[in-house]
């Protein structure tokens, strides 16, 4: 160690104008584990994702499995994976809420004002809330399994359908996060993702099947990508095999990274 | 190279800075010129336009109009090499508050390159230099204001960079953790740091700085060494409040012949007059003591940052806002 002077002058730095593929994975990484860190303090965090895969399976379990699949049991294979989707959904639309109340704090400035790939606190933030998604998953899976269900395809398959349903997830919340960086504030994030996320978990075959709608709905619940991943998931937990929703899901789940990584980082830069 | 070596002596150098939101011009036309290895003051008042100004020029916002480079890198076209140059310590404490002292120097110094071996000793000697070691492991939540303000600090130094910005480094810190800061920032002068420190308070820039913008509604009013800006600015006053209200006429004429200037009474028993040349005082209070005037109190007054507005700009500091009313 050099006593005074220890400061290299700004001419004799070796200095590069860009960040590599590689420099911004490796931030990335450290700014995850940075937000599993926060987690770990604030444990009461995770309350949205134990009370709702505990709570929906055995409300909606119960309140239509006789009407729809004449008994509980028979409506499981339909409900679970669509009450994954639909959980793991909700999950990824609280990524855009807690991004905006993080980027409200100090510490963002100093973030921006670091040579680290400007991708790297966004998707630091999103990929520790692939945690939170894998929460919730299990759980639900695991509330199915008390009250009955038993997929087909066995652990594998449930394995499969839990992964698909995380990555596609992780996909779509660079949609929150995007509104994340534009909205004022983080009430005014749930409010946006709130009109987007009810029609397309609601309007899916998450809870009924699809011939039971009138046609006009059955049309948009057909195009619904939410549906595809249900289906995908439902393959792969109830038969174990992987068919063309698991494509289309995968395919649509990727286009929106492609469009909202780079429009979030745009947003996220200018943002004072 | 003869010109290329010139710019490089610049730690900053910033043309014609604009920056507009909505409609008010937050910045307004900044030129600064920081020279390399020195301690630049930018003093104004609240709203001037000192905090968008670092913001510019630490890459966070862009400027509307105007250039500005650090070191010779363009702000806006080689912002990440700029980022390299940079240390920012902001005016809101820029640490995140849920994780510890250490955990918030290890992550920003994993991501400035360091090894996770090597951040964490970097990040126990600078708790160390920064007094702050026994608070290492605690909350920030159960920090005070000051400790806040030396981690935050701490944190802009981990990669040692050449430049550090430091908006409002005192503002809320009792008179001896301003003191310590103080100290810290002669310090990194003395490493080799170049600092560009804005401040609310003449006192501080007065202290601390080799040169001084005033800024002021997002225009440079004035710019210099504290010297000479002083010489501007004015002088201190002198305050002579007199023990009996009869001697006040004889005591304004004591005070003119000898200090060569008219003096004011701002009440009837106070006389006050600009002191020029401070060895004067002493012969003026061997005349008024000779002619039996007695004193019951002398005090000296320094120019304060609203004369300095005054004197610049012709108008106060308040009501900042008060062009934009009808």
């Amino acid at each position: 160690m050099h006593q005074e002077n220890a400061i290299t002058p700004a001419n004799q730095r070796v200095l590069k104008n860009h960040t590599s593929i590689i420099q911004a994975v490796r931030d990335s990484l450290i700014m995850a584990n940075r937000n599993l860190r926060k987690m770990r303090r604030t444990p009461e965090q995770f309350a949205d994702v134990t009370i709702q895969p505990i709570l929906f399976p055995v409300m909606f379990g119960y309140i239509f499995g006789g009407a729809i699949s004449g008994n509980v049991k028979a409506y499981l294979p339909l409900l679970i994976p669509g009450i994954l989707a639909m959980t793991v959904l909700t999950t990824s639309q609280v990524t855009g809420t807690q991004l905006r109340e993080d980027m409200d704090k100090g510490v963002f400035n100093r973030f921006r004002s670091l040579p680290i790939a400007r991708i790297a606190p966004l998707a630091g933030a999103l990929i520790a809330d692939t945690l939170r998604y894998a929460i919730a998953a299990v759980l639900t899976f695991a509330v199915g399994y008390v009250m009955g269900y038993h997929p087909q395809a066995g652990l594998g398959g449930v394995v499969a359908g839990i992964i698909l349903t995380i990555g596609v997830a992780w996909c779509l919340s660079w949609i929150f996060a995007f509104i994340g960086t534009m909205a004022r504030s983080s009430s005014s994030v749930q409010a946006i993702a709130f009109i987007f996320l009810f029609p397309l978990t609601f309007l899916s075959n998450s809870f009924v099947p699809v011939t039971t709608l009138p046609g006009w709905m059955q049309a948009f619940v057909k195009v619904n990508p939410i549906s595809h991943l249900v289906s995908a998931v439902r393959q792969l937990a109830n038969v174990g095999t992987i068919g063309h929703d698991f494509w289309y899901c995968l395919l649509g789940a990727l286009i929106v990274v492609l469009v909202f990584a780079p429009l979030t980082v745009r947003a996220y830069m200018r943002k004072a | 190279m003869a010109a290329d070596h010139k710019r490089a002596e610049l730690a900053v150098n910033a043309h014609g800075l604009i920056k507009v939101f909505g409609d008010n011009r937050a910045v307004d036309g900044v030129d600064l010129h920081v020279p390399v290895g020195s301690i630049y003051g930018v003093l104004g008042p609240n709203g001037a336009g000192k905090t968008t100004t670092i913001n510019i020029l630490a890459t966070l916002l862009r400027a509307d109009g105007g250039s500005a480079q650090v070191f010779g890198h363009d702000v806006h076209t080689e912002a990440h090499i700029v980022r390299q140059l940079i240390g920012l310590t902001g005016q809101y404490a820029s640490v995140d508050e849920a994780l510890s002292a250490t955990e918030n120097l290890v992550i920003f110094g994993r991501l400035l390159g360091l090894s996770a071996t090597a951040a964490r000793k970097r990040s126990s000697d600078l708790l160390t230099e920064f007094g702050l070691t026994e608070a290492a492991k605690r909350p920030l939540s159960k920090f005070s204001g000051g400790m806040r303000r030396r981690l935050d600090l701490a944190a802009s130094l981990i990669a040692q960079p050449p430049l550090i910005f430091l908006d409002e480094p005192t503002t809320g810190l009792d008179p001896r953790t301003r003191a310590q800061m103080w100290d810290t920032i002669r310090h990194l002068v003395a490493s080799g740091s170049t600092v560009l420190l804005t401040t609310q308070y003449l006192d501080e820039a007065d202290q601390l700085a080799d040169r001084i913008a005033v800024i002021d509604h997002g225009k440079v009013v004035a710019e210099g060494t504290t010297g000479e800006l002083k010489a501007n600015i004015g002088t201190a006053t002198l305050q002579l409040k007199l023990a009996t209200k009869s001697t006040i006429a004889e005591a304004s004429q004591i005070t003119e012949t000898i200090l060569h200037t008219q003096p004011t009474n701002p009440n009837p028993t106070t006389l006050a007059a600009p002191m020029a040349n401070p060895d004067k005082v002493t012969d003026l209070l061997v005349a008024l003591r000779k002619a039996n005037i007695h004193l019951r109190e002398v005090s000296v007054q320094k120019p304060t940052l609203d004369e300095v507005f005054l004197t610049l700009t012709g108008k106060p500091t308040e009501k900042t806002d008060s062009e934009g009313k009808p």
